[in-house]
């Protein structure tokens, strides 16, 4: 078994017992980059000499007998939203394609102080706007388990990097579904986490009030490991949140006594593939097996949630993308205009399709005599959509469903159709216009060979909990263990 | 006579407030650096950066809305002290995000006044009117824009080193009706930021900005009255600057009334127009009718966790407040018997001044006194020596002994005893000792005698004041301080008193 088949928690013990180096570990995930991007496509840059550079200084601290942190030597990929001093940020985007940030994200500054070894920037929706990564200016992203398909969005470089062992871990960002969409389509175990529970400094916003930060991993262990290293309160960051991490790793396989699993009906309904339906409904009955009850729950605003979440998103991103002007950093048009033309000119060049669409949709629900009808009507349907869980989890420890309606799709397949698009978003935004957290964990595979995901949804910071659980699972079935030919 | 027209005025000021740091980042809040040199990544509205509040900033602000009688976030349907920051988008250079972090629906203050003297001679009476205060709320400052001014058609330069000073807006109502009230309002605003420490309030360097909302009521022979469309005028770089644009303003919008034969002006074809007052030329000038204005698209800022305001916080800020200038010069009034002006005078001068004061009038027992020698020997003094009460070399205690030991002279030999102290660091003793003024010992009934041969020396003066002039009174009082140096005056006045009585 090569280096680059094991998990982060295997290479830290591995390093730690002298079994492997960090430059070792850094070789390995280098030349499967190598080996696979001509295919997956999911960086859009690796320095591999920073790489080395990064890994020998760990190997340096470990022989000098200093202390390690948690992520010692482990190559960790970053979504191309996250700042990185001194490296170049594109969001995939073109307005930001010669922008190097002077200051790392929060994440980064983190997964540096556990040292761990930043393996490169991945690709992604721009501005983290999609669910299929073909929104990116810069290159389409593969499927590993077909690449004639799509890794899902917005952070499909980051998921796509971790099913095909281009990365152990991964950071990606998830505003609506991003990161545990692309984690259901690539078989690989996302988490989005409670709203405020990562600090977002760093992060480029596109929906302020739902963007989080969170893991993508091989199994449930290595994403509480790397949740645990960058999680926590961060003062340059209002809307994070000032409570302790608990040490996930150390009480993951602690199952959950008398689980309760709330499953609501809105779910399970029309759009849902039959295949995926019957994958989630046998996780469910494996969870039975193992004496949890299933709850009927029922989210009854949950129909509205996805309305909600195209008109709160937009708008919020209308204003964040303002910035992005041409005048003080990113693209600005050679072509001659005064003030407004050379602002509309290098926002036109700039922006992609996609992007421009959206914000004409928040530009346009803000306006003055529609932002009652929309942005403010928005904003009560996402109330009374925390709501519904609030209700829902009084009666259960977690509720359950699938991640997306269907499996991956082929590139191209939805591209044209922007509301067949928004559509496999469908079970994930309610989570994050509650702010609670959500994962998605591996729980079989379409006839056709594609993953299909299990997703979890719990109640503010029970982080703790929801990994238990979903470790419950995981622990008793191999999805997680297989690969991708890519 | 009946008005020809009334005029109406509101006034929009912006102050920037006396923190260390900006509002929403740790750079420094100071006039006159390098540019671009106080900036980082918040204030330059770089990707990933976020904004987190300044207390202190915040602390500045309630304290101001409260010495303006604001209410403290009180906003039907939240919680009592419950504020939040908004989004207003808007594109510019000099706003590196394209939208200002302010307040929008619920502002942290409002619903406040402040009072100011509108007499008509107010060195003589005060009359005092209420102006409401319709809100007051935090934002951030922008960037200054220096566009070439050659005509080349050279670069504008982006200075961003005032992104993210934070503003005080003070929103009043359309209570004040002259040009003077506006004055005398933008007056008492500055006076009581700055002795709050809330604000320098200075308009040279932009730390105090104000845009005047004004149109006229016309009235009509049935009773009613015609407004004139509602005009902002921006670019008001003084208080006299403000003063006399509302003036300008208000002629041009009596003319155009005046000269509109087809209603479109009196029935409002225009909601509000933006002009700017141009001081070279002395007049306004139009800039943009504000229906054409921008959609600023207010929402809450998501990157901000609103703020509730506890009872606790509003009672330590006001615990600290001290005593504001309203309440300050009714108790000299009161307590020292100074009339309102005096008051007003004192202070106006600020807080060290009236405890000078204070401390004077405590050890001569005497304020009115206290006060007229301030006014006659010290602030000219000071002016002069271009110095602050703090620095002045003679202390409270000093001055009460000068003025216990110089009663009797004359106002000329107390200017001149006290430019020698103030020369030479000397105290009045010494003062005295060298400059040979001092009091004249004297006897009331050889001075009466004096006092009697000038009257009977001066038939002219004894018929005026008969007549009832009072000045012919004080030509034989001179005539005696003059001839018998040193004596006092109040002395001289009663015996002058008398024996005219007698005449």
């Amino acid at each position: 078994m090569s280096l680059a088949d094991k998990t982060a928690a295997e290479l830290v013990a591995l390093q730690a017992a002298g079994g492997a180096s960090a430059a070792e570990v850094a070789d390995a995930f280098l030349a499967a980059v190598r080996d696979r991007e001509p295919k997956l496509r999911a960086f859009v840059s690796v320095d591999e000499a920073e790489v080395k550079r990064q890994a020998a200084t760990v190997d340096a601290k470990r022989r000098a007998g200093q202390p390690l942190g948690r992520l010692a030597g482990v190559p960790v990929a970053v979504k191309d939203v996250l700042c990185t001093r001194g490296v170049r940020t594109t969001c995939s985007s073109k307005i930001l394609d010669n922008f190097v940030p002077p200051y790392d994200a929060h994440v980064v500054e983190r997964l540096k102080a556990e040292d761990a070894v930043i393996l490169g920037k991945t690709n992604m929706d721009e501005f983290a706007m999609g669910s299929s990564t073909e929104n990116s200016a810069l290159q389409t992203t593969r499927n590993p388990w077909d690449t004639d398909r799509i890794p899902g969005g917005s952070s499909g470089g980051s998921a796509a990097c971790v099913a095909g062992r281009q990365a152990p871990v991964s950071l990606g960002t998830d505003t609506g579904g991003s990161i545990r969409q692309p984690a259901a389509l690539c078989g690989v175990v996302g988490v989005k986490p409670t709203y405020g529970r990562v600090s977002r400094y760093g992060l480029v916003a596109f929906a302020s009030s739902l963007d989080q930060i969170g893991p993508f991993a091989r199994d449930v262990t290595d994403a509480a490991l790397l949740l645990e290293a960058v999680a926590g309160h961060d003062r340059r960051d209002s809307t994070s949140v000032d409570r302790p991490v608990p040490v996930y790793t150390r009480t993951v396989n602690d199952p959950v006594a008398g689980l309760r699993i709330g499953v609501p009906k809105e779910f399970f309904g029309e759009g849902l593939d039959p295949e995926v339906e019957t994958a989630v409904r046998a996780a469910l009955k494996e969870y039975e097996k193992r004496g949890a009850t299933l709850v009927d729950v029922s989210l009854p605003h949950s129909p509205y949630a996805l309305a909600a979440y195209y008109i709160v998103a937009p708008a919020e991103a209308s204003s964040n993308l303002a910035r992005f002007d041409g005048m003080h950093y990113g693209h600005r048009t050679k072509q001659k205009a005064d003030l407004i033309g050379t602002y509309s000119k290098s926002r036109g060049e700039g922006f992609g399709k996609e992007v421009q669409r959206r914000i004409m949709i928040g530009t346009y629900v803000l306006s003055s005599g529609y932002k009652d009808a929309y942005y403010v009507k928005a904003l009560k349907v996402r109330r009374l959509v925390k709501k519904d869980y609030d209700e829902a989890f009084e009666r259960c420890d977690v509720v359950m469903g699938p991640t997306t309606p269907t499996a991956a799709f082929r590139i191209g397949e939805k591209s044209d159709d922007p509301l067949a698009m928004y559509l496999s978003d469908v079970y994930t935004v309610s989570c994050n216009l509650a702010g609670i957290p959500g994962m998605s964990i591996p729980c079989g595979f379409t006839a056709g060979g594609l993953p299909i995901g299990l997703q979890l949804l719990a109640p503010p910071f029970e982080e703790e909990k929801m990994f238990r659980i979903a470790r419950m699972y995981e622990s008793v079935t191999d999805w997680h263990t297989r690969r991708p030919g890519v | 006579m009946a008005e020809t027209y009334k005029i109406v005025i509101g006034l929009e000021v912006h102050v920037q407030l006396l923190t260390k740091t900006k509002l929403f980042c740790g750079c420094r809040n100071k006039f006159g650096l390098p540019p671009n040199s106080a900036t980082c990544p918040v204030c330059l509205g770089l990707p990933g950066s976020l904004p987190v509040m300044n207390r202190e900033a915040f602390r500045l602000a309630l304290k101001a809305a409260l010495a303006l009688n604001c209410r403290i976030a009180s906003h039907p349907g939240h919680p009592p002290g419950f504020t939040k920051w908004d989004r207003k988008n808007y594109y510019y250079p000099d706003l590196p995000k394209n939208y200002q972090i302010s307040q929008y629906d619920l502002p942290f203050s409002h619903d406040g006044w402040l009072e100011i003297n509108v007499a008509r001679d107010p060195k003589k009476e005060f009359t005092p009117k209420r102006i409401g205060i319709i809100r007051a709320h935090l934002e951030e400052d922008a960037g200054k824009n220096t566009h070439d001014e050659s005509g080349r058609g050279g670069d504008t330069r982006v200075d961003l080193n005032r992104t993210g000073t934070p503003l005080l807006e003070i929103v009043s109502h359309p209570d004040l009706n002259t040009p003077e009230e506006a004055i005398t309002y933008l007056e008492e605003v500055r006076l009581m930021l700055r002795e709050l420490g809330v604000s320098d309030c200075e308009m040279q360097e932009g730390s105090l900005r104000c845009d005047a909302n004004v149109n006229i009521h016309v009235p009509q022979p049935d009773g009613t009255h015609h407004e004139t469309p509602l005009v902002e005028i921006k670019n008001l770089n003084s208080f006299r600057a403000v003063g006399r644009a509302i003036k300008y303003e208000a002629e041009r919008q009596y003319e155009e009334f005046r000269k509109d034969t087809r209603g479109e002006y009196r029935f409002g074809k225009w909601l509000k127009e933006t002009r700017g007052w141009d001081d070279t030329r002395g007049q306004t000038e139009g800039q943009r009718h504000k229906e054409e204005a921008a959609d600023y698209r207010y929402f809450p800022d998501p990157d901000l966790v609103p703020v509730v305001v506890s009872q606790e916080q509003i009672a330590a800020v006001k615990a600290e407040m001290g005593e504001l200038p309203q309440q300050q010069r009714s108790r000299l009034v009161g307590q020292y018997g100074l009339t309102a002006y005096d008051a007003g005078v004192l202070t106006a001068k600020g807080r060290r001044t009236v405890a000078y004061f204070e401390a004077v009038a405590a050890a001569v027992g005497d304020g009115k006194t206290a006060a007229n020698r301030m006014s006659d020997l010290i602030f000219p003094a000071l002016s002069d020596r271009r110095e602050e009460i703090d620095a002045f070399p003679v202390p409270p205690a000093g001055f009460a002994d000068f003025l216990k030991k110089t009663g009797p002279l004359s106002k000329q030999d107390r200017v001149h005893l006290l430019g020698h102290m103030l020369d030479h660091g000397a105290d009045v003793d010494r003062a005295m000792e060298a400059t040979g003024i001092k009091p004249q010992t004297f006897d009331e009934g050889t001075l009466r005698a004096k006092v009697a041969e000038a009257v009977a020396a001066n038939p002219k003066a004894v018929a005026d004041f008969k007549k009832g002039k009072d000045a012919a009174k004080m030509s034989i009082v001179g005539a005696v301080m003059k001839a018998n140096r040193g004596v006092p005056n109040d002395v001289v006045r009663r015996l002058v008193d008398e024996e005219l009585a007698k005449a």
